[in-house]
């Protein structure tokens, strides 16, 4: 192949992926690196990249300390009660207590936050959301860290993480290719901070053919930051965690601000109020600790997503669906229904188009909800990713290595949905993971942590020969067959991604199987996942476009892998309305009030477990 | 088809190529005008149609549950900080038009060049603090939280 190898030296810090993780670590590393070299490598262009690429309509993660409403550890308890305890506190506490400075400093850039013109703060939509008109939020954030990039590469997909040659389990930097010119690009770095994104389409969509793009998670977000840190051996935490999604039917547009702000509810297909009817069996599944509807006024506890989503999918199987989002009410009110609108047209068109396709007038008619095929990430309310240290004054001995936001790869960083363990960080929580993986990084450095590290020549020559694999294998066999797209030695991308989707439903509890898995299941669906890893070496892309697809899909083959070993390890079902393991239908506090942490071995790809302790923020007496 | 491109307004620009988030928005060879390549992997989300100087780009809901002959038109202008939107129904009932900021300042200014501020100091760089902070955290000068300072402690075992 013709492609030229470009080479980038001498890099300090090389984001990889500039969401608003990346940005936030891009922007961040020039105060802390004022000499630094900082390079950002992205898939797609900044301006517009990430899952805020289309923007957002609120900020889903701001505390409000300055205006006496919330305190950092009252997130934490929030998001470890919807999380069914499964949390990383020390990072959640410490994502939380820097986050609302991230916030003022969006203001300050130009980002307009409503205000309540009553009281003077920022309008919230709930507890801990803000609305914005976010339009332009992401190419806002981007500014900022253009700003303070000394390059930024757009166009890259990057493919692997580099290791260093001279000492074992240290990272020395990322490679890929420009999906314009194809050209091979070799990033070698001090650090790397990985603020790749989670994934979406690997599991079965609901929409079929063209809707397929209509996901929740955005397309391009292929499990990159799993991809990429997995195959380089990081430990990775919570991937059982996959989240199902309450959303407006086909458009999947979000219910927040409706339910939070619009206060509008949900019925069943006969006008029924039906989740707290679920709520007792829920009770004995779950334990009184995590859903007490008696208790639950006065503990001021909410219910967890994963529960309601339980209700959701038991009313429709017991046949009284649909489940409806009654907005006639709220949608009275002009204000309230031009709000409904903005909603959308700032974070999810998609659901405006198919309201104004079916003449779905939400004055007139209540709109219908789904829920989901699941999705892995670790920003939302769900928390898989990496393994890193926490920071030093708040993390105990177990979640501590010496570098804030660091992976157990030495000098591998995380932010945004990378980092493992911290649910509900959202968009200004995953920068502002970005900034304390930052300044980390730096701090590594100036450590003497990144002395003496080599690449080789062969190592760079190996990755290029891999990375352009699946051009040869079409060039090679293309002309084996007339025509069309059926090739006894190949398949392509778009083959490999709907085999991939039809497993992880089948067999790892996505819709089709109502979220239902087990063992033997899962035993199965991983046999099969062992063969179709062998067949991605089979892969074939016609074209860069191709070629960039084929990455895209062994990033998330890596991701489902490790999916399907974590959901067999736990064995309880700890998030009903997520996922069910048949065959221990109980959360288990006694087996598994832990953290997953599993590894894949860089050399052999063979998988072990483990189970972390799990530590909570409590008052002290 | 999600976003299709109208081949009477497509000069073949290329902003859409540059801008979209997916790599689906390519120039036709022969044709010299963009389209969009992969439909199945389109968010709806915007961006091209946003970036065309010409409105040249549109979106036709998705075939497998959108019908035919609805209208979700943009324009957004950096320079005003706005976008305008327009909604039609297919059924004609309904022809709204919204106006949203974008931005509360002129496009590009208000971000600040890190290289140029003064560096932090020792004892913030061996702090847990990030850039702005104290101040920043709660706008006064509370500092950042501990958890000292806020009465907790972390530990192991079965808390709820």
């Amino acid at each position: 192949m013709g492609y030229k190898t470009i080479i980038e030296d001498d890099i300090d810090v090389l984001v990889v992926g500039a969401g608003l993780g990346g940005t936030g670590a891009a922007f961040e590393a020039r105060y802390w690196g004022k000499n630094k070299k900082i390079v950002i490598a992205e898939k797609a262009n900044i301006d517009r990249s990430g899952a805020v690429a289309q923007g957002l309509y609120a900020i889903n993660c701001y505390m409000g300390t300055r205006f006496g409403e919330n305190n950092p550890e009252d997130h934490v308890r929030y998001a470890r009660m919807d999380l069914m305890g499964m949390v990383r506190e020390d990072l959640a506490f410490d994502m939380a207590r820097h986050v609302d400075s991230a916030v003022h400093q969006f203001e300050e850039w130009g980002l307009p936050i409503m205000k309540d013109p009553k009281k003077g703060n920022y309008l919230r939509e709930g507890r801990w959301q803000i609305m914005i008109h976010g339009e332009s939020y992401k190419p806002i954030v981007a500014e900022a860290a253009k700003k303070s990039a000394d390059k930024v590469f757009n166009r890259i997909c990057v493919t692997h993480l580099l290791m260093d040659d001279s000492k074992d389990n240290r990272i020395a930097g990322a490679v890929g290719f420009n999906v314009r010119t194809g050209n091979y690009h070799v990033f070698k770095s001090k650090t790397v901070i990985c603020g790749a994104g989670g994934a979406s389409n690997i599991f079965k969509p609901r929409s079929v053919g063209e809707g397929a793009g209509r996901v929740w998670y955005a397309p391009w977000s292929s499990g990159s930051a799993y991809g990429l840190m997995i195959e380089a051996g990081a430990k990775m935490t919570q991937m059982e965690n996959r989240i199902v999604l309450a959303r407006f039917k086909d458009g999947y547009g979000p219910v927040g601000a409706y339910f939070l702000h619009l206060k509008t509810y949900t019925q069943n297909g006969i006008g029924e109020e039906y989740e707290s009817k679920w709520f007792p069996a829920l009770t004995e599944m779950v334990g009184k600790e995590y859903l007490d509807t008696e208790g639950q006024h006065l503990s001021h506890k909410p219910i967890p997503t994963c529960l309601r989503n339980h209700a959701f999918i038991n009313e429709v199987n017991a046949g009284r669906g649909p489940i409806h989002m009654v907005t006639m009410e709220a949608f009275q009110d002009p204000h309230l229904e031009e709000i409904g609108w903005h909603n959308f047209l700032g974070m999810t068109v998609g659901q405006a188009v198919l309201w104004a396709a079916t003449d779905v007038d939400p004055k007139y008619e209540n709109p219908e909800l789904t829920t989901s095929e699941p999705y892995v990430m670790g920003s939302h309310a769900t928390g898989c990713g990496a393994w890193c240290s926490g920071p030093e004054d708040v993390s105990p001995d177990e979640y501590f290595w010496g570098y804030n936001r660091m992976t157990t790869v030495a000098g591998l960083f995380g932010a945004g949905d990378a980092v493992g363990g911290t649910p509900h960080a959202f968009s200004s929580g995953s920068f502002t993971e970005g900034r304390l993986a930052a300044k980390a990084a730096c701090k590594y450095i100036d450590d003497g942590k990144a002395e003496g590290i080599n690449v080789s020549e062969k190592q760079i020559a190996d990755l290029k020969k891999k990375i352009y694999k699946p051009m040869e294998t079409y060039t090679v066999y293309r002309n084996e067959i007339v025509a069309g797209s059926v090739n006894p030695n190949y398949i392509n991308p778009r083959q490999g991604l709907d085999r991939l989707q039809k497993m992880m439903d089948e067999y790892c509890g996505g819709f089709g199987v109502n979220y239902m898995t087990n063992e033997k299941l899962l035993q199965i669906g991983l046999k099969k996942m062992k063969v179709f890893g062998e067949d991605l070496e089979s892969i074939a892309a016609e074209d860069i476009h191709e070629l960039l697809r084929a990455w895209e899909l062994k990033h998330r083959y890596l991701t489902s892998e490790s999916v399907f070993q974590h959901t067999l390890f736990r064995k309880e079902t700890r998030w009903p309305g997520y996922y069910y393991r048949g065959d221990a239908m109980k959360l288990d506090d006694e087996n598994w009030h832990v953290l997953t942490v599993s590894q894949r071995d860089r050399n052999t790809g063979e998988y072990t477990m483990e189970k972390a302790p799990l530590y909570h923020l409590v008052d002290d007496e | 088809m999600p976003t299709f491109v109208y081949m009477t307004r497509c000069d073949g620009c290329g902003q859409c190529v540059d801008i979209c988030p997916s790599d689906i928005m390519h120039i036709d060879k022969t044709l010299r005008r963009a389209y969009n390549i992969e439909p199945n992997m389109c968010w709806e989300c915007y961006s091209c149609v946003k970036a065309c100087p010409h409105h040249a780009i549109d979106v036709r809901g998705y075939a497998d549950f959108a019908p035919l002959g609805h209208s979700v038109r943009v324009h957004r202008d950096e320079e005003k900080g706005t976008i305008a939107w327009r909604i039609k129904f297919r059924n004609g009932k309904k022809d709204m038009e919204l106006l949203a900021p974008i931005t509360t300042k002129p496009w590009g200014t208000g971000q600040p060049h890190l290289a140029n501020e003064a560096g932090p100091s020792n004892e913030m760089v061996d702090s847990e603090l990030l850039y702005k902070e104290p101040k920043y955290v709660a706008m006064n000068d509370s500092g950042l939280p501990t958890l000292k300072s806020n009465g907790l402690s972390l530990k192991e075992g079965v808390y709820y």
